[in-house]
């Protein structure tokens, strides 16, 4: 079952048929996800990629074709021992009522628990360290409702990383944050995958944070095909953003980090037609946000 | 609502101060990273989190069922002391006194224990299943189809009150199959299960009506009888049948109650956790769905317990998973109370026990809805 003569890497995708209700969503996909990568998906709106997670993650049962999880099909696997070797955090997930972070993230543990071994030394250390590894150890005790949106990523994150297991997937992990949330939860997953050796397959909007942090970068394209992947740097074209997202723009270097920076091309300039007033409102919100990523 | 009173009070901190991890220094963390105590044995072969709270409510509501237990048992046209009763449960009562606790009270007390605990069982799992606190028999329509069983019996077959007994059972479980077949392939699940059910619930209402007008006025006078919910004239035949079912779907429903409260999170956490969501949802919609069934079968539709016991237990209990436990307590201490209120104080009426929980629930449901709204405003 396992590939040729190079090592097949431990997560891999083989000719997936997908599909939502009836809907296809793409179709004879492959995938590889280099071991201890940061993987990141990338990928217009309703393109599949987060549909490709969920079958990785074998949320999502695939119509046809196979994943590979350690050379073996990964549908073939207890879902607890699935459990063990491959996290998850979902896009939207629901903390119960009045549960406090540190039990939240004690929920991690789940798959290494039983019924009568609910909480052994090893879950105690796993949510100690996990809590450690996100900075939210502080914040045990407070009830998940009452945290801020970054905190609370941050401790479902924990949850994930209690589970202990190499591979994490994270499936749109910064929306609904703000911009200095989106680059803590992210300088975080690239922390987790530089010092403690997690392969990390995340989903994410933003190009210029999907350079900055991929090691191995997948671009899809509407219907579900794999436009290009590979390093970020090799990958992240102008050709390839006008194919993939039908925006006209220029790559420049990062200046902080030296990979690509996507610019958009300079909208139109429109007139106004009924008051002469100086001032074009659109150019604002666009210059801020430019300046906070710089 | 007694119990209320009684639990509020006695109920510690939420978290009893320094617990087992002090007398474990091996531990790497000083201060505490979860709620409750953790319990192990030395080998680590037996390790589990005790909450202080959950346990004080479930002692609580102990201490009251054994109170309304006692109040029922002793109190009434017949008073007897706390030891002819218990004489009689030893076997050696006087003749009167056992015929009063042995074929009057008693099981109409256990049948009334049994369906309190039953619907409150089946409400919390659909209210945890469905991630709705109206997700409940009553309301998602087992209980209407339950009805529609009875009724047909009633007035199709004119059969006996087994035979009534068993149309409602074949009815709940018949409903819940017709709901689950019409969300075939679509997941077991949140909104949609509940939507559905209420609109097959609408139908079955309709349904039922019309059987109604079709019958007799005896039949009609005895469907509504059985359409009210009552304890009146409940033998052993009834606790028997009904005990046997709480004994038999209790215990399973509490082994997957871990795996209920990972559920809850939504499936993709719970499949990322390792629960297979599609299986756990199925046997415990199954469970849920056969609880009530036998339930209405045994009394008749009461309503409102599987919709107030749960809330109230996680009320009181505070703890962010459905507990199970402290929950079909709860059931059968409302339902036993109720009966309790409903026979004693308004004595010479013969009140069915299906109006007190209704005016009951009523006024619970109106608070519900107030401190939701409130909640959602703040």
């Amino acid at each position: 079952m396992t590939g040729p003569n190079t090592p097949a890497p431990r997560l891999r995708a083989e000719d997936l048929t997908l599909s939502y209700d009836r809907r296809e969503v793409a179709r004879s996909l492959a995938v590889d996800i280099p071991d201890d990568s940061f993987t990141v998906i990338i990928g217009p709106n309703a393109c599949g990629k987060s549909t490709l997670l969920k079958a990785l993650a074998r949320m999502l049962r695939p119509k046809a074709g196979q994943v590979y999880l350690d050379g073996q099909a990964i549908a073939s696997y207890r879902s607890r021992e699935v459990a063990r070797r491959l996290g998850l955090l979902p896009q939207s997930s629901s903390a119960p009522g009045g549960i406090t972070a540190g039990d939240l993230v004690a929920r991690g543990r789940y798959p290494h628990q039983r019924l009568l071994k609910q909480w052994s030394p090893e879950d105690e250390e796993a949510v100690a360290e996990a809590m450690r590894h996100t900075g939210v150890r502080e914040l045990a005790d407070r009830p998940v409702d009452d945290l801020s949106g970054g905190q609370r990523q941050r401790v479902w994150l924990a949850m994930v990383l209690a589970q202990q297991t190499s591979i994490l997937l994270l499936d749109e992990p910064t929306t609904f944050l703000d911009i200095a949330h989106q680059v803590e939860v992210l300088d975080l997953c690239a922390e987790l995958h530089a010092r403690r050796g997690h392969t990390v397959v995340a989903v994410l909007h933003d190009l210029n944070q999907a350079c900055r942090y991929a090691t191995h970068l997948v671009v899809m394209r509407p219907g579900g095909t794999i436009a290009a992947e590979g390093d970020p740097a090799t990958v992240m074209t102008a050709e390839l953003v006008a194919d993939v997202f039908g925006l006209p723009c220029r790559i420049i270097s990062d200046p902080e980090t030296g990979t690509p920076l996507v610019v958009p091309a300079a909208p139109r300039r429109f007139e106004r037609e009924d008051t002469p007033d100086t001032g074009a409102p659109d150019a604002t919100p666009a210059g801020a946000v430019l300046a906070e990523t710089l | 609502m007694t119990a209320a009173r009684e639990t509020g009070a006695p109920a510690p901190d939420p978290r009893p101060t320094p617990a087992a991890s002090t007398a474990r220094p091996a531990s790497p963390a000083p201060s505490r990273m979860v709620t409750g105590r953790v319990v192990r044995t030395r080998k680590g072969g037996l390790s589990l989190r005790v909450h202080g709270r959950v346990l004080a409510v479930t002692a609580a509501l102990l201490g009251a069922l054994l109170l309304v237990v006692g109040t029922t048992l002793t109190t009434g046209d017949f008073e007897l002391s706390a030891g002819e009763v218990v004489q009689t449960l030893t076997g050696n009562g006087s003749g009167a006194a056992d015929f009063i606790v042995h074929t009057l009270r008693m099981p109409r007390l256990l049948t009334a224990l049994f369906v309190g605990a039953a619907l409150a069982v089946s409400g919390a799992i659909l209210q945890s299943l469905t991630g709705n606190t109206l997700g409940t028999p009553d309301i998602i329509g087992f209980t209407n189809g339950s009805a529609t069983g009875a009724l047909l019996v009633i007035v199709v077959w004119h059969g006996s009150m087994t035979q009534i007994a068993l149309g409602a059972l074949a009815g709940g479980l018949a409903t819940a199959a017709a709901v689950s077949l019409l969300l075939l392939g679509r997941g077991l699940g949140g909104f949609r299960l509940v939507v559905v059910g209420i609109g097959v619930s609408a139908l079955l209402l309709a349904l039922n009506s019309y059987l109604i007008t079709r019958a007799s006025w005896q039949e009609a006078l005895q469907a509504q009888a059985w359409l009210v919910g009552s304890l009146g004239n409940r033998g052993w035949v009834h606790a028997n049948a009904i005990g046997l079912a709480v004994l038999l779907l209790l215990p399973p429903a509490f082994l997957l109650a871990r795996r209920l409260s990972v559920v809850e999170m939504g499936d993709g956490i719970a499949t990322a956790l390792g629960v297979h969501v599609t299986r756990t949802r199925a046997t415990l919609l199954a469970i849920s769905v056969a609880l009530a069934a036998f339930a209405t079968a045994v009394t008749g539709p009461i309503l409102f317990v599987a919709l107030a016991a749960p809330q109230l237990a996680r009320g009181l209990t505070r703890s962010p998973g459905p507990g199970l436990v402290p929950c079909a307590l709860m059931g059968a201490l409302l339902l036993a109370v109720s009966d309790l209120a409903a026979q004693r104080l308004f004595a010479p009426a013969l009140l069915p026990v299906g109006t007190a929980t209704g005016t009951i629930g009523g006024l619970y449901l109106i608070h519900l809805l107030i401190t939701e709204s409130r909640r959602s405003r703040a």
